[in-house]
This record gives C-alpha cells, structure tokens and sequence, in this order.
C-alpha cells in the first residue's frame, strides 16, 4: 500500500483585521507551505481553496486563487465544511493523490472575517445551524456550545473552574506561538473578576474567556504521493489515519448534549486505518472553539473516559509535559480561529511536532499526532492521524 | 397581449421567528396551525416516522404523504443556554433562552418563556411547547413550566 505525505505546511499569522484583500491573505500562507516544501509552482497538480462562505465579497474564490498563486491552467476548486474544511480538504487531497489522479496538491484555507461586524458574524455563524427552524430564534454558536457545557456540568460535574483551566493552558502556548491572535496569560481568576472582560456573560455558562475569537487568516498544507515526498522531503509526515462524520443539523436531531458524535465517530475511523488507539497519540490539536469542545474532545477522543475530561485539565495531562499534551500551539482560544484557515494551522501544528521543529511548544519526541476539526455545532467532524 | 396572470405566493413561512430566513416551504401549514394556538409536526402516513421539525417529505421510505401531529403534553428538559449577546436583529429580544426538550419519540429546540427566571431550571424537569406571538407580531413557540 502507497502512503500519502504531507511535505510543506504553512500560515499566516491569525490577526484581526488583515491589511490586504484576500488573495493577498492567502498568499501568505501558501508562501510558507512553499518555501518549507522547497518546490516550484509547476509541481503541484492540483490547488482544493477551502474557507466557509458569505464572508467575502468574492464567489468562487478558487479561480482567483489559483490564477494569483501562479496554479493555473491547472485543475482547482472549492471546498466547504465551515469550520473542518480544510481537514476535509486534506482527506479530498489524500484520495486525489492515492487515486493516481494527481501526484502533488495544494490544500490551501483562508477566512478574511473583519470583512464584517461581530454581530454580523455571529448571525452568518449562526446561519451554519438549521436556518429554517433554528435561526429564527436568534441563535448563534457560543450558544449552541453553552447548552453543550450545561448538559455536561449538570451530569458530570464539570465546573466553571475547569473551564477556565483550559483557556489558562491554551494562553501558556499562545504566548510563545508567534502566530497567534491573543499571546498574553491568563489567570483562572480573572474568570471570577466581575471587572474582568474574560468574566463577561456571553450565553450562560459561557463568558467571552470560554470563547475564541474571529480572526483573518490562511493556511496551506502541500500533500503528495509515496514517490514525490521521498523525492522532495527529507522528512515527509505520513498521513496514517483519515475519519470523518457528519450528524443532524438541528439540535432536535441529536441524542447526547454531553459529547460531539462526530468526533467520536471520525475517530473510530481514523484509529482503526491508522491501526493504533488513544494511548498510542503523543500529541494532539483539538477543536477548542470554545473551552467545553476541549473538554468534549478528550472524551470523544478517548483521551478521557466519558465525564473525566475535566480530570485530564485539572491534572495537567494535557500539558507539554504532561500524559496527552493537546494544543500546546494555543489552540483555537489563543490563535483566533478564521474558519477556513483553522484546520490548515492544527495540522501544520502537528506536521512541525512530527518533525521536531515546533521550537518552544515541541512536545518530547513525539512519532504519532492527531488532528480533530469540527464543523459547526458537531456538524461535521474530521478527525486526521499523522506520523513519522 | 395577453394579461400576465399575477401568481399567488406562498411566503407564510416569513412569520415564523424573530427574524424569518425561509418564506417558501411546503410545510407552511406549519404557522397556520401556530395562529391557532397550536404547534405541530409530522408523521409519515406510510411508515409512520414521526418528524419535529415538520417535515414534507420522508427520507426512510421517500413518501410524501405526511399528516400532522400536535405536540402535546410534556417534554423533558434536557440543555438550555441565556443569551445575553445575540445576533445581528435579536438585539430587543434578548436576554433570551434557547432550549432543548425530549419529548420521547422526538425532540424539540426552541426558547424558554422569558419570564422563567434561570433559578428555576432544572434540567430533567417537565415543561410544555406553547405557540407565541412575539411584539414585532411573528410568530414562534416558547417552553413553559407544565
């Protein structure tokens, strides 16, 4: 069986309000991917433009894309699944390359979301939910993901305090991630300090510190076949383990409000082709669009047993030191999360980890990684297992 | 020339919610049936699939041969959450709830009665679906205390 690699990875910084359109923006990216790649334009088969829509201006950003990163006349198009599209893209690429169709493709995701208010962007956030039934209520994402967190506290005993942990551990590495958004500490006191802007109520048990952040921001991941990486790269990361799942869009539709369905699903799948199990993941990137999805991920993920999650943060497991380290890059709290560009820079996280490159948030010789991308409330969920 | 024949639309559907992103559907009976006070789903007449929200059409058996059901008697909370941001036009709404309630054979999302104050929620605890008319004259459906 050939093996697919991944052999350059790339982002921008995750910033608010990115000084150029959005071709620049993804430029940025695809740039880095490039130069760590150490290929030319003219090795790369196929470009997949992941983001999710109705933020730009722009229909079919692809073409565009493709015309300015000098990837034409070559074969491009678009990819959605809101917030895990560029996982999906990596799993669209994998099947591209080990199909035979196409040796080397680019995977890039962008989301330039200071196009818009935040109140703008949470009503279009909103509308990834059920717009027929849902929507009209007023619903947007930090609430979807509160009435996670109620569920889960009130069956598990999973408090506030440990939530808060969580976005304590996401700003240690978001300080030394010189790509991400938010880079200074945080003190799980400043959760409880009414003066505090962390503290603030968002949609109950939420506050703005349980939140990430929109940002602007790109992401390019290079994949190629067995043949092509051992040519170009030293040191290819090896894509082992691809899963992925989908569940109903509205909340009527869905049987747990204690665990994401999806991921738990996408990671069945990815474990068994990558035939390893939990204990055997060194390193892991989780979607923690919100300091709940953490804790919902460590169960999902079988890092935790269902309801101890909050025993893996409360113990430091999930530290660079500890037990399962998880997104010792900041994560999605400490990074901003710009929808398309998110499931680029996790992977990339654990491509630089695999390679022993991370610099200050290289965990210990780690040999095998995960990647968990959500989309949406438990939409869609793209779980990736990498290695050495 | 012959007169163009003005065709009847129809948008019911726009009542629906605060802010309506749907006017044409073909389960629009859907908010006749809230005007009369009464909020309800489907079943599938030909393999009996019961659907909240209504459906037209019946993936398990592809039939379109749908009857309405009220949704009656109690539901068990089962997850809430208090907005206190919202939407771009929720802003006079808020603060407001949006909840979940298990009804057994299916499940309901919708909003808590805003009045409810939080203390006394319970998840678990038995509540009932009840049609709405919201201040800008829509229409929805809130959760009650049975």
């Amino acid at each position: 069986m050939s093996k697919v690699g991944i052999i350059g990875v790339g982002q921008s910084g995750f910033i608010r309000g990115y000084p150029g359109s959005i071709r620049e923006l993804a430029f940025e990216g695809f740039k880095e991917a490039m130069e760590d790649a150490q290929i030319s334009v003219a090795d790369i088969d196929a470009s997949i433009i992941c983001s999710a829509p109705e933020y730009d201006k722009q229909r079919s950003p692809s073409g565009v894309f493709a015309e300015y990163l000098g990837l034409i006349p070559q074969p491009t198009f678009y990819l959605e699944s809101l917030c895990s599209s560029t996982s999906m893209g990596l799993r669209m690429a994998y099947s591209l390359v080990k199909s035979g169709l196409h040796d080397v493709v680019a995977v890039l995701g962008f989301q330039k979301m200071s196009e818009i208010s935040s109140a703008e962007s949470q009503e279009r956030m909103g509308r990834g939910a059920d717009i027929q039934w849902e929507s009209p209520f007023g619903t947007m994402m930090p609430a979807y993901y509160a009435m996670f967190a109620q569920a889960h506290m009130e069956k598990y005993g999973t408090t506030l305090e440990d939530l808060a942990l969580v976005r304590v551990k996401s700003a240690t590495y978001g300080q030394v991630n010189d790509k991400a958004l938010f880079r200074k500490p945080v003190a799980a006191e400043m959760f409880t300090d009414p003066e505090h802007f962390m503290s603030g109520p968002v949609s109950s048990p939420l506050r703005v510190g349980d939140c990430c952040a929109n940002a602007d921001g790109s992401s390019c991941l290079i994949v190629a076949s067995e043949a092509k990486a051992k040519a170009f790269s030293k040191k290819p990361v090896w894509i082992l383990g691809l899963g992925a799942a989908s569940a109903s869009v509205n909340m009527s539709g869905r049987d747990q409000f204690t665990g994401l369905a999806v991921a738990q699903q996408a990671s069945e799948q990815a474990y068994k082709m990558a035939g390893v199990t939990p204990k055997d993941i060194d390193v892991a990137e989780v979607h923690d669009c919100f300091t709940i999805s953490e804790i919902l991920a460590y169960e999902d993920l079988g890092f935790a047993e269902s309801g101890e999650g909050k025993d893996l943060i409360r113990s430091k497991e999930t530290y660079k030191e500890g037990r399962i380290p998880v997104n010792v890059d900041g994560g999605l709290l400490s990074k901003g999360h710009p929808i398309g560009a998110t499931g680029g820079s996790q992977i990339r996280t654990i491509v630089l980890e695999l390679r022993g490159k991370a610099g200050e948030m290289q965990v210990k010789d780690p040999e095998i990684g995960l990647v968990h991308n959500i989309g949406g409330v438990g939409l869609y969920g793209v779980v990736t297992i990498l290695g050495r | 020339m012959s007169e163009t024949k003005k065709k009847e639309i129809d948008d019911r559907f726009k009542k629906f919610g605060t802010v309506s992103y749907t006017s044409v559907t073909k389960v629009n009976d859907f908010i006749t049936y809230l005007e009369e006070g009464k909020v309800m789903g489907t079943r599938c007449s030909d393999c009996g699939l019961m659907f909240f929200p209504p459906r037209a059409q019946c993936y398990k058996c592809l039939s379109s041969n749908m009857e309405w059901f009220e949704v009656a008697g109690t539901g068990k909370l089962i997850t809430y959450s208090k907005l206190k941001y919202a939407p771009i036009g929720f802003d006079n709404d808020l603060p407001y709830y949006i909840a979940v309630l298990d009804y057994g054979d299916y499940k309901v999302f919708g909003r808590i009665a805003g009045d409810l104050p939080e203390e006394e929620l319970e998840l678990g605890m038995a509540m009932k679906t009840m049609a709405n008319t919201l201040p800008n004259g829509q229409l929805n459906y809130l959760f009650e205390k049975a």
